[in-house]
């Protein structure tokens, strides 16, 4: 191996160590975190899982909840092709920990604008933590293909 | 910058070669089955671009029933039939050079069997059998049966060639007991190693989970393992497109341009790299609930890893690219550029595809950051980045190796040279525009795979011009392929005769060492085993906890 190729593999090397730093700083420090195994929907023998769903609490009632001072947990259950709840208030400045699942398919709750980018999956329960600093109207949008009217599958989240 | 020659005394490829007839034939037959795909393809990805414009033309051609059976149908013909059919036809051809023994022509001959009935199976799958599951599957989105059995026929035509190649090489090891793999085959033989570890994860769920389900044999569909198994396979696919284009951008670009290639040491460890680091599937999944962050940061730091091999081929081709130009007469740091034969349809699609690679990659590290795909997941940003990896680096490259290849199989000149010239140059700004328009969408919320000229809502703030851009740049794109197309069929059709004596190899500055700890490179079984201790670090935990499959999901379908 040659000066020149050791010089150029040590400037890579060093590239990724940095890039991969900046990662962890970015979860340990600013604490962006990412979903994780978080809990499965239990379908019980005999029970079909849209069942299930409607069984497992909170998916019994979708909606936002307080749970403390600027604390919500907003509930979710996407379907094919809507979500429900579709169009939700949030107070400015509050903590909102989502929790959400699917009845049907693989559906994707986007909300634009935001990190809140997360994938739902049947059978799991996505959890995911978001303060909105922003008020505004923000537009919730399903990219995760699922379907014919994919593109359909919209929401709204407005905080004020 | 100086360059020592050494002076080599091992013949590195075998200097008399001929393609014998009926494997020239076989592998003429792979290549046009792969750009006759390719052709319809990328039709229909102008009609996508078209989609981000919100503009549908989808009403104009009822066949195709919707974006989604466009989208599925570009899909598996890109991104499965098209690097497939190319892979197999190229690589054949590079071993069978690189060892200078023929493969068994009954598994090539399987190998494009196979190509032609899964096209045509996945084909009928998605238009008549109504299979709109994109090409990642979507479980629990059912398919027709005969979308199924296609992909597997896909999937078993590259399997083909692997054994093809691995009974060669025992073959040859037979014969040169103590010699080191010759290098141009060692690489190609590696691609193919690399692929049958990768595609097990697809082959199990289209095989074992999937196809039974779709003749209603399984009650139902677990969605994380089939999600899990995918991208096992989906991940590693990219490598299996893109690891043919480095064979081309080491071997054939360097003679193209009257170079040579840096290092045996240097090409050994690229491949082998890329066949350790198979396991960076879960990176896709950086978004789902059910997968722990164990696998996440796991394949966070693999997927970092895997850049690695890039940058060094990234060094070594510009490096022979350089003293390509230099041996022409370039002189200063930047001199050797222009002296570079530009006027090669072939060297210039392959130059301009290394070019987009470096946005390409970038964007791919930025994909890889485990908490910034947060931002990215699932926008457009992603098809901005993979048009310019497989899009660009792999397609246009395979195009600039379709200038030479076509000519030395069908033994015709290339027609057009001087139309031909510009087409890489129209692509090349093609795909830079329409990548520009998908990223900046994707950071502005635009969503991947949707039908956005439907959609129920205003568009966001800036997706207009966003969409836009992609429409041009996409128009740009086809336009191109449409020249390329056209100097393919006249070629083909009207060629002059003009048998071309051999392929372009590029002779080696630093060779093989014979002796010492560079010998390993050759004990291929012992990186095989190294991967898959790997996967069982990585895959192992998940399937433990996870198996047996949860069948719960019932079967879809969105129409």
């Amino acid at each position: 191996m040659d000066k020149l190729e050791r010089i150029y593999l040590w400037i890579a090397t060093v590239m990724l160590g940095i890039f991969m730093m900046a990662i962890i700083y970015s979860t340990l420090v600013l604490s962006i975190r990412i979903p994780s195994d978080k809990g499965k929907i239990i379908v019980k023998p005999g029970e079909s899982l849209v069942q299930s769903v409607f069984q497992t609490p909170p998916f019994d009632h979708p909606g936002l909840y307080k749970r403390g001072e600027k604390e919500y947990e907003l509930v979710i259950v996407g379907q094919a092709w809507a979500f429900n709840p579709a169009d939700i208030e949030i107070p400015l400045n509050s903590t909102v920990r989502i929790k959400a699942t699917s009845l049907d398919l693989q559906h994707g709750f986007y909300i634009a604008s935001t990190p809140v980018n997360i994938m739902l999956i049947p059978g799991e329960i996505t959890v995911f933590e978001y303060k909105f600093k922003k008020a505004g109207s923000y537009r919730i949008i399903c990219n995760e293909y699922c379907g014919m009217l994919h593109h359909a599958m919209t929401g709204t989240i407005t905080v004020k | 910058m100086k360059t020592t020659l050494t002076a080599y005394s091992v013949v590195q490829h075998p200097l008399h070669f001929d393609l014998c007839e009926i494997d020239r034939k076989l592998i003429l037959g792979m290549i046009l089955v792969g750009f006759g795909s390719l052709a319809l393809g990328v039709f229909l990805g102008l009609l996508q671009a078209f989609n981000y414009a919100g503009v549908g033309l989808y009403q104009f051609f009822p066949g195709l029933k919707s974006y989604y059976h466009g989208l599925t149908l570009h899909g598996v013909l890109n991104g499965f039939v098209f690097p497939f059919a190319a892979s197999n036809g190229f690589l054949s051809l590079t071993t069978i050079r690189g060892l200078g023994l023929r493969m068994p022509p009954f598994l090539l001959f399987l190998s494009l069997f196979s190509l032609i009935v899964g096209t045509g199976l996945s084909f009928y799958g998605i238009l008549f059998g109504n299979s709109a599951v994109l090409y990642t599957f979507y479980v629990p989105m059912r398919a027709h049966w005969s979308f199924y059995v296609g992909i597997a026929f896909l999937v078993i035509s590259t399997w083909a060639i692997s054994l093809a190649q691995l009974v060669t090489l025992r073959k040859w090891k037979k014969e040169h007991p103590t010699d080191r793999i010759p290098l141009l085959a060692y690489a190609s033989i590696l691609t193919y190693i690399m692929w049958d570890i990768s595609s097990i994860g697809a082959a199990v769920e289209d095989l074992f989970l999937l196809l039974p389900w779709s003749l209603n044999l399984l009650p139902g569909s677990d969605a994380t393992l089939t999600r899990t198994l995918f991208w096992f396979t989906g991940h590693p696919i990219v490598y299996f497109w893109l690891l043919p284009v480095y064979v081309s951008w080491y071997f054939c670009l360097p003679a193209q341009v009257g170079a040579k290639l840096y290092s045996d040491l240097m090409v050994r460890s690229v491949f082998v790299a890329f066949l350790i680091l198979v396991p960076v599937g879960f990176h896709h999944q950086y978004a789902d609930p059910g997968i722990g962050l164990f696998y996440k940061w796991a394949a966070a730091v693999l997927t970092f890893g895997i850049a690695f091999p890039s940058l060094v081929t990234a060094f070594s081709v510009v490096y022979s690219l350089e003293m390509g130009g230099l041996s022409r007469g370039g002189k200063g740091i930047f001199g050797w550029v222009k002296q570079l034969p530009w006027k090669d349809p072939s060297v210039c699609a392959q130059i301009l595809a290394g070019l987009a690679f470096l946005p390409g990659g970038m964007t791919g590290i930025m994909h890889a950051s485990v908490n910034m795909d947060l931002l990215l997941h699932n926008t457009s940003f992603l098809p901005g980045h993979f048009h310019l990896t497989v899009g660009a680096a792999v397609a246009l490259s395979l195009v600039g190796i379709a200038y030479w290849l076509v000519p030395y199989l069908t033994g015709k000149k290339l027609w057009g040279r001087s139309v031909a010239r510009w087409q890489p140059w129209i692509y090349f700004f093609g795909v830079l525009i329409f990548s520009s328009g998908q990223m900046s969408g994707g950071v502005l919320g635009m969503p991947r795979r949707t039908a956005l000229a439907l959609i129920p809502y205003e568009p966001l703030a800036g997706w207009k011009i966003s969409g836009t851009l992609t429409a041009i740049g996409g128009s740009l794109m086809f336009l191109s392929f449409l020249i390329f197309f056209f100097v393919m069929i006249m070629t083909i059709l009207f060629g002059l005769k003009e048998r071309q004596a051999d392929m372009p190899i590029a002779q080696l500055i630093h060779g093989p060492s014979l002796k010492g700890s560079q010998l390993i490179f050759d004990k291929i079984s012992y990186w095989v085993l190294l991967c898959f201790a790997l996967i069982a670090l990585l895959y192992g935990p998940f399937l433990i906890t996870h198996l047996p499959p949860k069948l719960i999901c019932q079967p879809f379908q969105g129409f």
